[in-house]
């Protein structure tokens, strides 16, 4: 595609949808000014025009395939016969179902704690120290590199020579200098998925960092102060005020990168391709998609099974807002 | 007082630590997709920050080039081309003892012919008789040579491994696919707050529910809609707008979220105000709303637009993996398989594909942290 067709089709894009807007809410404008009367009719039309496309696009794309995805899980893999529990009793019983789920357990467990912990750390390290901020900017900079990008920086990293050869990856030069033998670590079982998480905290810890460096500042100047005179050492305060002060705010990062790790699939797609037992729920789903010309059975329970995960998030938010809507 | 404490030092150096381990390895890379590709395969990217020896092999020219000097006939020469930076230390004419004369000693041949070079790389070869040979002798060099940096790996992998193309493409998805939801759900917002319909509420606790809700239980449904669609249309399945589409759907929930969020929070007399003049909901969205919302539209942009340019899901998905729609994250990928050897490529790759987050990054992280951080005052 040349540019100048690039520019055409990405303009042509947009315009349509300034368009809708502008010409039917001109068009309604001009209608009620003229009749001056049918205030309420106008005002239905109006939220008509306003709501509708995102609502179209909202039932097209989430709302409907909630229950399509739902619906086939129960249907073979053409969608077309109903059979039941069929394709979950599958599931419990392949061996490649049960090591992903292992393998997200695995990454729930470790890549939201390390991220959270690391960035409150960093946070409280780069609040006290005058170069703080650029400390934090460059932490907080993997959060603007893709998972892709990402995994090219990091497979250069564990890239693997034999033992004789010159080591072009950091972490095995380093290996080789202390005296120990380099691996190939993305092939190395179990151990390989903690290379892995390791890439995905590299990046989150920056979220982690910039969320509580904003609350951070929330907390009273005074009440640190206090503190200090009283005695306190900093890792007192740090344990005794800062943490209690920042619950809301760990729960709130801590669900966050719980929800991005539960859907995580560039890394593991890029890396090692689920292979050495690093695969996870969404590699597997993405290979039944296409594998043996797609079994949309089985890719709908392993798309539902990701869903479970964040059901009760997704119902405490629910709880949430209902109390807020309240006050 | 307080800052040169021991508690002190020791958070700056904490902090240091973390600083070196979280900038190394993107730094690596970026110094990697500089060197030149030969020197990448075979050692550290550490190594070419300072000099380095390096030992190579040098010909020098044949009979062709002596000239007659007094009673000598001459062959003079470089080794290096103007500029490199090199400088011998010594060399040597056999592969035993390639270290056996240091810059400046004469070495005599076993055909009588002697040679000395010089620290730049400028060598005179002198021979009584004249010399007969086509092809010059070899010289076997140790020399320290400087830092150098080239751009070549970027020219191959814009121009020759289809990276510029995949840029391109990405480019037509992500800023569509920003722009549309941007659109979209400005207007939505605003009707969530400012509107009274019926369903309203409920219409909002679905928007919190689909915050949530992962990509992949969209992914079979769509893809089967898109290919039912271009069957029965007779056009392609995957296709930009689809792309864009998907990318509206899946951005359309939080997007609505943080707008409706900053909407709210304008002032109310404004609107009342503006109606009581008879304004009609649309002048109060195109004249008070969005010039009050620019800084709100620039968060959710930038969250967006990276969000739209780092994916691969969607574009590989619902984008054919041909050269004119591949996205750059599909192709990095593909690449890493079909050219996992080859690391001058992929570091420069993946720089490319960095190059515009990176820009954003730096350029406006202000807007882009305050996005995030509204989004997570909720889940």
């Amino acid at each position: 595609m040349s540019l100048i067709n690039l520019f055409l089709i990405v303009f042509l894009g947009i315009l349509v949808f300034i368009l809708y807007f502008h010409i039917s809410n001109s068009f309604l404008d001009y209608y009620g000014k003229k009749t001056n009367k049918q205030y309420g009719f106008e005002n239905s039309v109006r939220a008509i025009i306003f709501i509708a496309p995102a609502f179209i696009i909202l039932f097209i794309f989430i709302l409907y395939p909630v229950f399509e995805t739902i619906r086939l899980s129960f249907y073979d893999k053409f969608g077309r016969e109903f059979v039941g529990l069929y394709n979950y009793k599958w599931a419990v019983n392949d061996p490649e179902f049960r090591r992903s789920i292992l393998n997200n357990l695995g990454w729930l467990l470790i890549v939201p704690t390390f991220s959270t912990f690391f960035g409150l750390v960093i946070a409280n390290l780069a609040d006290r120290i005058w170069w703080g901020s650029i400390a934090k900017s460059i932490i907080f900079m993997p959060m603007a590199i893709s998972f892709v990008g990402a995994g090219v920086i990091w497979k250069f990293i564990y890239e693997y020579r034999g033992p004789g050869d010159t080591q072009i990856g950091l972490l095995n030069a380093v290996i080789v200098y202390f005296g120990y033998e380099p691996q190939a670590w993305l092939t190395i079982p179990v151990w390989n998925n903690i290379f892995l998480m390791a890439i995905m905290i590299w990046i989150q810890t920056g979220l982690a960092l910039v969320i509580f460096s904003a609350a951070l500042r929330g907390i009273p100047k005074e009440m640190l102060e206090a503190a200090r005179i009283d005695g306190a050492s900093e890792v007192r305060i740090f344990f005794s005020i800062i943490i209690p002060y920042l619950e809301q705010t760990i729960l709130v990062i801590w669900t966050i990168i719980t929800i991005l790790v539960l859907k995580i699939f560039d890394i593991i797609f890029a890396m090692t391709n689920g292979e050495w037992q690093t695969g996870v729920l969404a590699n597997l789903m993405y290979d039944w998609m296409f594998r043996g010309g797609g079994d949309s059975g089985r890719g709908s329970v392993l798309a539902f099974v990701i869903m479970i995960g964040v059901i009760p998030i997704l119902a405490w938010n629910l709880y949430k807002h209902k109390q807020e809507q309240k006050i | 007082m307080k800052k040169f404490s021991i508690s002190s030092i020791l958070s700056q150096f904490l902090l240091l630590v973390f600083v070196i381990v979280w900038i190394m390895p993107t730094f690596g890379l970026f110094i990697s997709s500089l060197r030149d590709k030969d020197l990448l395969a075979i050692s550290g990217w550490w190594t070419s920050l300072t000099t380095t020896k390096v030992n190579e092999i040098y010909r020098m020219s044949g009979m062709e080039s002596q000239i007659k000097e007094n009673d000598y006939f001459v062959i003079k020469g470089k080794l290096f081309e103007d500029n490199s930076g090199k400088k011998i230390e010594s060399f040597g004419i056999t592969s035993k003892k390639i270290n056996e004369f240091i810059v400046g000693e004469i070495a005599t041949f076993k055909d009588d012919t002697q040679v000395t070079v010089n620290e730049s790389g400028e060598y005179i070869w002198k021979s009584n008789n004249g010399f007969t040979k086509k092809k010059g002798k070899r010289l076997f060099i140790t020399s320290l040579s400087p830092p150098s940096f080239t751009l070549d790996n970027y020219k191959e992998v814009l121009f020759k491994e289809g990276i510029g193309q995949a840029f391109l493409n990405t480019t037509a998805v992500a800023l569509p696919s920003t722009l549309i939801p941007l659109i979209i759900c400005s207007f939505f917002a605003y009707a969530l707050t400012w509107m009274k319909f019926f369903g309203r509420d409920t219409l909002l606790a679905i928007i919190i529910a689909s915050l949530v809700v992962p990509l992949q239980m969209s992914l079979i449904p769509i893809l089967t809609i898109y290919n039912d669609f271009g069957a029965l249309f007779g056009v392609a399945a995957k296709s930009y707008p689809g792309v864009w589409m998907a990318h509206t759907g899946f951005g359309l929930a939080s997007t609505t979220f943080l707008l409706r969020n900053f909407i709210k929070s304008l002032p109310n007399e404004m609107m009342e105000a503006a109606k009581v003049d008879g304004a009609s909901h649309y002048d109060i969205f195109i004249r008070i709303i969005i010039p009050l919302s620019i800084p709100a539209f620039a968060s959710i942009f930038i969250l967006q637009f990276l969000w739209c340019w780092n994916d691969l899901l969607v574009g590989l998905v619902f984008l054919d993996q041909v050269p004119s729609e591949i996205i750059l994250t599909a192709k990095l990928k593909e690449l890493l398989g079909s050219r996992g050897e080859n690391w001058e490529i992929l570091t420069t790759g993946a720089f490319v594909s960095m190059t515009v987050p990176l820009f954003i990054f730096f350029a406006l992280q202000r807007y882009f942290i305050r996005g995030l951080v509204a989004g997570s005052v909720k889940g």
